[in-house]
C-alpha cells in the first residue's frame, strides 16, 4: 500500500510532471514535493504524486529489486 | 557484501546472548523479508514479527460497510484503490457490492477521483481515503485541488491512520514483548524520525528506517543488534536517500491544513486514541461523513480469528486456528489475510508447508 516507486521526470510544467516509471509514462503531481526538481531528476512516485527526491544510484537499485516483485503483486498501490 | 552483513548478525548476536524479537511495521517489508528468504540468513536466536504495517488490514469492517452503503443506496460513485476491493465488511466486500451493481470504481490516484468528479458534475463522488501517512498527504492535497478547481461534487471518506499512535498503544498496553523496530520507509520519508522518539525515550526501544531491499532490511537489523549490544536506544535511519529527520515539510503541512488527529477503529486492534485523521473545519464540506451522515456500524472482530494477537506479536499466524483452513486469502476471516501484504497472508503465499 505505501509502496512508492523511483521515476525519471521526463517533462515538467508548473506543478504537474510527465515521469518514466519502469517505462510507462504517467502523469505526477509535484503539489508535496519538498523541494524543486528538474527534467532527469528522479522521485519516489505514490499513487499519482511525486513525495521525495532519490539519487540516480538508489533508484536504480530499487527499481531493480521492484521489477520481478510488481510483475507478481497486481495489488500494489 | 551481503554476507559480510550477515556474518556481522551473527557475531554481535552471539555476544548478546539471548534471543532477540524485532518487530518490522509495514506490509511491504513482510513481503520483502520472505521474498528475500531474510529469516534464513538469521541466526536462530532472532526472530522477526510483522506488527500492524498494513492500512488495507486494519481498515474495520464498519467502515467498508459505510462505504457499501454509500455506493449501493446513496447513489454515490464510490472510488477506491484497488487494494480494498476483497476487504470484507459484515457481508460483503466492495468487490461483491460492484458486481451487485453499486457503482464502485477502481483509481490509482486520488486525483483520478476528482478527475471522474469533474466530468460527473450530477453524481457525488466519494474517495475512500485509506493508508497511512504515506497516503494522507496526497488525498489532502487533492481536497485542495478541488477547491481550487471548484470541483463541488468530491468528496472524502477519511479513515487514514497514523503509525506512532500504534506503536505507542502496542508498546503501553504491556503486552507486547519486543527489543527492538524496523520502521516504515515510505512512512517515514513524510514524517520524518522524530515521531517515533518516544520508541527510545519512554520504552528504551531501538528503531531503525530501513530501506525495502535486502541489503537495507539486513543493515537495519545490524544497526538494530549494535544498538542492543551496547546497552543504546535510538531512532536511527539506514534509508538516508529519501528520509530525513524533518520528513516532508509540505505533505505534514498538507495534512495540517486539511485533516485533524482524532481516534480511530483499527480492525483487530480496536479503538487507539488520537491514531487517525478526520477533517478539520476549513475544508469540512469535503466530508462525506458529514455531507451523507455516515455512522460505520460497531462490527465484532470474528470469533476465534487471532489477528489481533498477531498484530501485536503475540502469536504467529500459523498458531491461529482458522489460519489455511477457514481463514485464506481467498476467503479471509481477519484483518491480517485480507491484503497480499498482511503477516497472515504473506505467510500462506510463502509458506507452502504450513497449508
Amino acid at each position: 500500500m505505501c509502496l512508492a516507486i523511483p521515476s525519471r521526470i521526463i517533462k515538467k510544467d508548473d506543478l504537474m510532471a510527465t515521469v518514466d516509471v519502469m517505462g510507462a509514462r504517467l502523469e505526477v503531481s509535484l503539489m508535496i514535493m519538498p523541494e524543486e526538481v528538474r527534467e532527469g531528476d528522479f522521485v519516489l512516485v505514490h499513487a499519482g504524486f511525486a513525495i521525495q527526491k532519490v539519487d540516480r544510484q538508489s533508484a536504480h537499485e530499487v527499481l531493480q529489486l521492484l521489477a520481478p516483485l510488481l510483475e507478481q503483486e497486481e495489488e500494489g498501490s | 557484501m551481503l554476507e559480510n552483513i550477515r556474518r556481522k548478525i551473527h557475531e554481535v548476536s552471539r555476544s548478546i546472548g539471548r534471543p532477540v524479537r524485532l518487530m518490522e511495521v509495514c506490509g511491504t517489508y513482510t513481503v520483502a523479508i520472505f521474498r528475500h528468504g531474510i529469516r534464513s540468513l538469521l541466526p536462530e536466536s532472532l526472530s522477526l514479527l510483522s506488527g500492524p504495517g498494513c492500512p488495507v488490514c486494519v481498515t474495520s469492517a464498519g467502515d467498508i460497510e459505510a462505504v457499501i452503503d454509500l455506493a449501493k443506496n446513496r447513489g454515490v460513485v464510490l472510488t477506491t484503490f484497488g487494494d480494498m476491493m476483497r476487504v470484507p465488511g459484515r457481508n460483503q466486500s466492495l468487490g461483491e457490492a460492484r458486481a451487485e451493481g453499486a457503482d464502485v470504481r477502481v483509481v490509482y490516484s486520488p486525483l483520478d477521483a476528482l478527475g471522474i468528479a469533474a466530468e460527473n458534475s450530477d453524481r457525488d463522488i466519494v474517495f475512500f481515503a485509506t493508508g497511512f501517512e504515506t497516503t494522507s498527504p496526497l488525498t489532502a492535497a487533492t481536497v485542495y485541488e478541488a477547491e481550487q478547481r471548484g470541483t463541488e461534487n468530491f468528496y472524502l471518506y477519511s479513515v487514514h491512520k497514523l503509525v506512532p499512535p500504534a506503536l505507542r498503544a502496542l508498546m503501553s498496553s504491556g503486552e507486547v514483548k519486543v527489543d527492538g523496530f524496523i520502521l516504515p520507509g515510505h512512512v517515514s520519508t513524510i514524517i520524518g524520525s522524530r515521531p517515533y522518539g518516544f520508541l527510545a525515550d519512554e520504552y528504551k526501544k531501538p528503531a531503525v528506517i530501513t530501506g525495502f531491499k535486502a541489503r537495507d532490511i539486513l543493515e537495519g537489523i545490524l544497526m538494530l543488534l549494535e544498538q542492543i549490544v551496547s546497552g543504546e536506544a535510538r531512532v536511527q535511519i539506514q534509508y538516508t536517500s529519501v528520509v530525513r529527520e524533518e520528513g516532508n515539510p509540505k505533505a505534514l503541512s498538507m495534512i495540517r491544513k486539511v485533516f485533524e488527529i482524532a481516534d480511530a477503529q483499527w480492525r483487530g486492534l480496536g479503538i487507539i486514541p488520537q491514531s487517525g485523521l478526520r477533517f478539520g473545519t476549513e475544508f469540512s464540506k469535503r466530508d462525506a461523513v458529514k455531507r451523507f451522515g455516515i455512522e460505520p456500524p460497531q462490527i465484532e472482530e470474528p470469533p476465534a480469528c487471532s489477528c489481533g494477537d498477531v498484530l501485536k506479536g503475540i502469536k504467529l499466524p500459523t498458531a491461529c486456528s482458522l489460519f489455511g483452513k477457514r481463514c485464506r486469502p481467498e476467503t479471509p476471516v481477519g484483518a491480517c489475510m485480507v491484503s497480499t501484504e498482511g503477516s497472515c497472508a504473506a505467510y500462506y503465499k510463502y509458506m507452502p508447508q504450513d497449508k
